[in-house]
């Protein structure tokens, strides 16, 4: 798996199939352990869906909520987040001020409307290929069983604003 | 509530005579009936301009922000916190600031009045002894504050400032009862199709003029994210969704800072109830990390401080 701009990743999957519809997945993941037991997964020939496109970043903690936001608005049908299990991060405690960002962050888009099941987070340890590869499609499926996202989506509004005019 | 005035205007005219400090910061009478603007003073003559009383709605540490020098300023339990909040992100330094704390039985909210005088035009009022009359042609009605109170005093649990230099008049009575989010819980109960459904209609008239982010004390990044345009997370479109993650991500930003004072809904010109999602907020932080802001000048902040006992149930 090669490193990808985020604009291009994210635009790449910005038409939806609109027939047969498969989740997208967008998971943020630390570069340090967390990859590196993605990686493993992939050597170890562990299976896991392909709806799940990694974005990799320097630390959990680097995740800015804005990058969860934009997805949610790109039509992204869920999002997993995945950080060194605590005591592991490279930086300290990057990993557990990530966690309590992400907490907040889930409780206020469950509160605008974001179903529980599509936003998710995990400590995956670099000796951890099967956890990955478990927790994948874990997600995966939870947010097939949802359906297309629709809280936040751009364009998704535009009808119903106008309805309510009239 | 005359006698806080006076009492009011004599600590600011000593302090500013004993030379403790340059600037006054506190209300006095608007411009239109049942409105107060804030008020600077900078001279011991001018304190008669001071006034107190439950019109006092602005939430004015936000100017202490952009203030150099020693500066007193008259606060309600709210203002003091988010003076606190900011003294504790190094925002202001403490030594600064003359906190003047005084009694509050919480603002006028000025739509309720509106509801209950139903278009008709008020030729005067005042507030007084927690009484609410008003006076207009051929009608003079009184009605107690306590049932046009904002949903942020409603639901206080700090009226009069936590930490203090100078407290005048009585602390104000102890609140009975406890926040209980119980407004909070009603709304996480509906579900998700309710809750998109509820925020489409009430955000559909927000008009994206940013006011309650320039009431917001707290609110105090020299460039706001909706300024930015490299990369450009906030679009400049019709789209529903900006203005939803305009709001959502404005209150993410005071996570674990907002003191719940209300003044973003109090300075939205649509009447938009901001603090749904406010208050969701202070319930996570007080529920999962047991967190209060503002009462302490010397506290971490929530989110700069991590804790291997966080709760971790959402994580797989």
């Amino acid at each position: 798996m090669t490193i990808v701009d985020q604009q291009t990743s994210t635009r790449e999957i910005e038409t939806p199939p609109e027939s047969d519809w498969e989740p997208r997945i967008v998971a943020f993941i630390c570069s340090w352990c967390s990859y590196t037991g993605a990686d493993l997964a992939g050597t170890a020939g562990a299976q896991y869906p392909p709806n799940v496109r990694l974005i990799r970043v320097p630390c959990a903690g680097r995740l800015d909520l804005l990058f969860v936001l934009e997805s949610l608005q790109r039509g992204i049908d869920g999002v997993l987040v995945v950080g060194c299990p605590p005591d592991h991060c490279h930086y300290g405690e990057g990993n557990l001020l990530a966690q309590r960002r992400f907490r907040l962050l889930k409780g206020l888009l469950e509160h605008v409307g974001v179903e529980p099941g599509r936003l998710h987070f995990s400590w995956v340890g670099a000796s951890e290929g099967p956890k990955f590869a478990r927790v994948a499609s874990e997600v995966v499926e939870s947010v097939r069983s949802l359906g297309p996202s629709r809280t936040l989506v751009r364009g998704m509004y535009a009808a119903s604003r106008s309805a309510l005019v009239e | 509530m005359q006698d806080l005035t006076m009492q009011l205007r004599d600590t600011a005219r000593s302090l500013l005579r004993d030379g403790k400090v340059g600037l006054v910061i506190g209300y006095e009478h608007g411009s239109v009936l049942l409105r107060t603007k804030p008020c600077f003073v900078r001279n011991a003559d001018d304190t008669d301009r001071l006034v107190w009383s439950p019109l006092c709605e602005n939430n004015i540490a936000s100017y202490l922000l952009s203030i150099k020098g020693r500066t007193a300023v008259f606060v309600k339990g709210c203002d003091a916190r988010a003076l606190l909040c900011a003294i504790s992100e190094g925002q202001i330094r403490r030594e600064d600031v003359t906190i003047v704390a005084m009694p509050c039985e919480g603002v006028l909210d000025r739509r309720k009045l509106a509801e209950r005088l139903q278009g008709r035009q008020i030729s005067g009022g005042t507030v007084q002894d927690g009484k609410v009359t008003v006076v207009g042609q051929g009608f003079s009605e009184s009605y107690p504050l306590s049932e046009l109170l904002p949903v942020g005093c409603v639901h206080c649990t700090h009226r009069t400032a936590p930490v203090f230099d100078i407290r005048i008049g009585d602390a104000a009575p102890e609140i009975e009862a406890i926040d209980d989010y119980a407004d909070v819980k009603a709304f996480e109960a509906l579900s998700p199709d309710e809750k998109r459904a509820y925020f489409r209609q009430e955000l559909a008239s927000c008009i994206r003029c940013f006011a309650c982010r320039q009431a917001c004390p707290l609110c105090y990044c020299v460039e706001c994210f909706v300024d930015q345009t490299q990369p450009t997370w906030y679009h400049k479109t019709g789209d529903l969704s900006d203005t939803l993650l305009y709001h959502v991500v404005r209150a993410l930003h005071l996570a674990g800072r907002c003191v719940g004072c209300g003044a973003c809904s109090r300075a939205c010109p649509m009447g938009i109830d901001l603090t749904v999602l406010n208050r969701r907020l202070l319930r996570d932080v007080q529920e999962l990390y047991n967190y209060v802001s503002g009462l302490d000048p010397e506290a971490a902040p929530l989110l700069s401080a991590a804790s291997p006992d966080d709760p971790q149930e959402f994580i797989k």
